[in-house]
C-alpha cells in the first residue's frame, strides 16, 4: 500500500480519537452532535479515497470520491436532465397523486366503521408486499415515459399513506369528540376542526415513509423500460459500459434528492403540527 | 378479542377483499376489451356485450389477467412441473427465498451487534446514528444492479451478491429498532440493577435484551419484507435467469402478463409467509418470556 493509504488510516485513527474525546467530554454542548457526525462522515470519505488510491483499486470496481465528484461536476446537464425526468416528472407527480388519493379514500372510508375495520388489515398486508414488482405491468400499460413511473409511484405510496391516515382519523379521544358534540358541531365541522388536525402527525409519518418509496419506485420502474434519459436508465446503461463514476454520481443525486425530499416533508410537518408534543419538546430543548 | 368482534372483523376484511376482486374483474373487462374490438373489426363482425365479457376474461395475453387466470397460472407454476424444473415457480421462489433468508440473517445479526455497540459507546452513537437514520431516506435499492454487476466482474455470482443487498436493506430497520429497544428500560429498572452491582454484560443480557424483544420483532418484520424486495430487485439486472425477479423481467420482455402476475403473487405469498413466520416466532418467544399481551 502506498502513502495515501497509510495517511488515510492515520487520519481515521486521529479522527476517531478526537470523536471519542468529544463524545465523552463535550456531549452536552450543542455543537458536539453535528460535529461528531460530520467528522465521521468526512472520515469515511477520506478512508475511501485513501484506500482506493493506496491499494490501486480499479475505477471499474470502486472509483474514488474525488473522481466521482469530478464526474458529477462535469456531467451536470446530463444529471439535471435525468433528475427532471425521474424525480420531478415521475416521482413527484406520482407522489402527489398517490398521497392525495390516499387521503381522500381515507376520509371516505372513515365514514363507515365497517369498511375501516376491514381496510386496515388489508392495507397493512398490501403495504408489506413487494409492490415494486408491479413495475413491469404498469410500464406495459402506460408506456415507457414518465407516466408509467408516476403510476408505479402512485401504487407504492398509496397504502402506507392510507393506513396512516385512517389510523390518524381515528386518533381523537372520546373526550374531544364529546366536546365537539356539546358545541353541536356538524360532521363536517368536527372533521375539519378536530379530526383532520389530529390526524396530521400520523399523515406526515406516512408521507415521510412515502418519500423514499416514491424515489425507489420511479428509479426501479426505469429498469423495465424508459426513454433514453432518467436516473434508472442511466444507472443501468452506465453499469453496462462500466462507467462507474457516472453511476456513483447518479447515486449521489438520488441520495441528495432523497434526503432533500425527506427534509422538505419534515419542515412542512414542523409548520403544520407545531402543536404536537414531539415538535414542542425539540424547541424547548427538553 | 371476543368471538363476535373477531367475526365482525373477518366479515369486514372479506367485504373489502370482495370489493377489490369485483373492481379487478371490471377493470379486466374494460382494459381487455380494446383488443377484442380490434379483433372483431378485423374479422368484420359485430361483438355483443355477453360475448365480449366472456372473451375478455379468457385471453391468452391480456392487458390485465383476471384473478382466476392468475390463480390458475400460479397453480400451474406450482404443481405442473417438478420443483427442480426451471419452469416451476417453486424453483424460482426457492432461489429468491434462499438469498432473502441468507441476507436477512446477515443483516439482522449485523444490525443487532452494531446496536449493542452503539448502546455502549457514546462516540459510536453520535457518529453512526445520524448517518444510519439519514441513509433510510436514500433510495438504496437503486444501486442494486450496480452491486450485482460489479461483484460479477470480480467473479462473485449467484446467491452472495443478492444476499448482500438483502442484508443491507434489512440492516437499518433492525439497527434503528434495536437501539430504541435497548434503551427501552426505564431509569428505575436500570437503578435496580445498579443496586445489585450488576455488570454491563449482566445488564445487557438480563434487562436490556429481554426488554428490547418487542422492538426487535417489529423491526425484524420490516427487515424481512425489505430483504425480499431487495432480493427481487437484485434479480432484475440482465443476466439473472432464476428467481422471482428474473421471472418478472422475462415476463415483461415477452408480454407474458399471466407469468408476471403469477410471479408477483408468488412474491406476495412469500412475503406474507415470511412476515407471518417472524410473527409466529414472536408470539412463541414473548409467550415463553411472559411478555405476551
Amino acid at each position: 500500500m502506498s502513502w495515501q493509504g497509510w495517511a488515510a488510516i492515520a487520519f481515521w485513527i486521529a479522527a476517531t480519537m478526537l470523536n471519542c474525546h468529544i463524545a465523552n467530554r463535550w456531549y452536552r454542548s450543542r455543537w458536539a452532535r453535528p460535529f461528531v457526525a460530520t467528522l465521521f462522515g468526512v472520515t469515511l470519505l477520506v478512508l475511501w479515497e485513501g484506500l482506493v488510491r493506496g491499494l490501486n483499486v480499479s475505477p471499474v470496481i470502486l472509483p474514488a470520491p474525488t473522481v466521482i465528484a469530478a464526474r458529477f461536476a462535469q456531467s451536470l446537464p446530463l444529471l439535471w436532465g435525468d433528475f427532471t425526468q425521474t424525480i420531478l416528472k415521475g416521482a413527484l407527480s406520482g407522489y402527489l397523486i398517490g398521497c392525495g388519493a390516499a387521503v381522500l379514500v381515507a376520509i371516505l372510508v372513515d365514514r363507515s366503521p365497517f369498511l375501516r375495520r376491514g381496510l386496515l388489515p388489508v392495507g397493512n398486508f398490501i403495504a408489506a408486499l413487494p409492490i415494486v414488482g408491479i413495475a413491469p405491468i404498469l410500464v406495459m400499460w402506460f408506456g415507457f415515459d414518465w407516466q408509467s413511473k408516476a403510476a408505479v409511484v402512485v401504487v407504492m405510496v398509496f397504502f402506507p399513506v392510507l393506513i396512516n391516515m385512517v389510523a390518524g382519523l381515528a386518533a381523537t379521544d372520546p373526550l374531544q369528540r364529546d366536546l365537539m358534540r356539546t358545541y353541536s358541531a356538524t360532521g363536517r365541522q368536527s372533521l375539519l376542526y378536530l379530526r383532520l388536525p389530529a390526524a396530521m402527525p400520523f399523515l406526515f409519518n406516512g408521507l415521510k415513509i412515502a418519500t423514499t418509496l416514491a424515489l425507489i419506485g420511479a428509479i426501479v420502474a426505469e429498469f423495465f423500460g424508459s426513454p433514453t434519459r432518467g436516473m434508472g436508465f442511466r444507472i443501468s446503461t452506465a453499469v453496462g459500459q462500466l462507467d462507474l463514476p457516472l453511476v456513483w454520481a447518479e447515486i449521489a443525486v438520488a441520495a441528495l434528492a432523497g434526503s432533500g425530499f425527506f427534509g422538505l416533508m419534515t419542515l412542512i410537518e414542523k409548520a403544520v403540527t407545531f402543536w404536537h408534543p414531539s415538535q414542542r419538546a425539540a424547541g424547548r430543548g427538553a | 378479542m371476543p368471538m363476535i368482534e373477531r367475526f365482525r372483523t373477518l366479515a369486514a376484511i372479506l367485504t373489502v377483499v370482495a370489493v377489490i376482486v369485483v373492481v379487478w374483474y371490471v377493470f379486466a373487462v374494460v382494459l381487455n376489451s380494446r383488443w377484442e374490438y380490434d379483433q372483431a373489426a378485423r374479422a368484420g363482425v359485430q361483438i355483443g356485450l355477453p360475448e365480449l365479457i366472456e372473451r375478455t376474461l379468457a385471453q391468452d395475453r391480456p392487458m390485465l389477467p383476471t384473478p382466476h387466470q392468475v390463480l390458475a397460472g400460479l397453480w400451474e407454476g406450482v404443481t405442473r412441473y417438478a420443483p427442480t424444473s426451471r419452469r416451476s415457480l417453486v424453483y424460482h421462489a426457492g432461489v429468491t427465498l434462499s438469498a432473502t433468508l441468507a441476507g436477512f440473517a446477515l443483516g439482522a445479526a449485523a444490525g443487532l451487534l452494531l446496536a449493542v455497540g452503539i448502546m455502549h459507546s457514546r462516540a459510536m452513537d453520535m457518529s453512526v446514528m445520524p448517518w444510519a437514520i439519514a441513509s433510510q431516506t436514500i433510495p438504496i435499492l437503486a444501486i442494486a444492479p450496480m452491486v450485482i454487476v460489479v461483484l460479477a466482474s470480480l467473479g462473485i455470482k449467484g446467491l452472495l451478491p443478492k444476499a448482500l443487498i438483502a442484508a443491507y436493506l434489512s440492516f437499518f430497520p433492525v439497527l434503528v429498532g434495536m437501539v430504541k429497544g435497548l434503551r427501552a428500560p426505564d431509569g428505575m429498572q436500570l437503578d435496580l440493577l445498579r443496586t445489585w452491582n450488576a455488570s454491563r454484560a449482566t445488564t445487557l443480557f438480563k434487562l436490556r435484551l429481554p426488554a428490547s424483544l418487542p422492538y426487535l420483532f417489529a423491526s425484524l418484520k420490516v427487515g424481512i419484507a425489505s430483504a425480499l424486495v431487495g432480493t427481487i430487485v437484485a434479480e432484475l439486472p440482465a443476466g439473472a435467469t432464476v428467481g422471482l425477479g428474473a421471472r418478472l423481467l422475462s415476463g415483461s420482455y415477452y408480454g407474458q402478463t399471466i407469468q408476471i402476475w403469477s410471479a408477483l403473487f408468488a412474491a406476495a405469498i412469500l412475503a406474507a409467509v415470511l412476515v407471518a413466520a417472524v410473527g409466529a416466532v414472536e408470539r412463541l418467544v414473548l409467550k415463553r418470556m411472559g411478555l405476551a399481551r
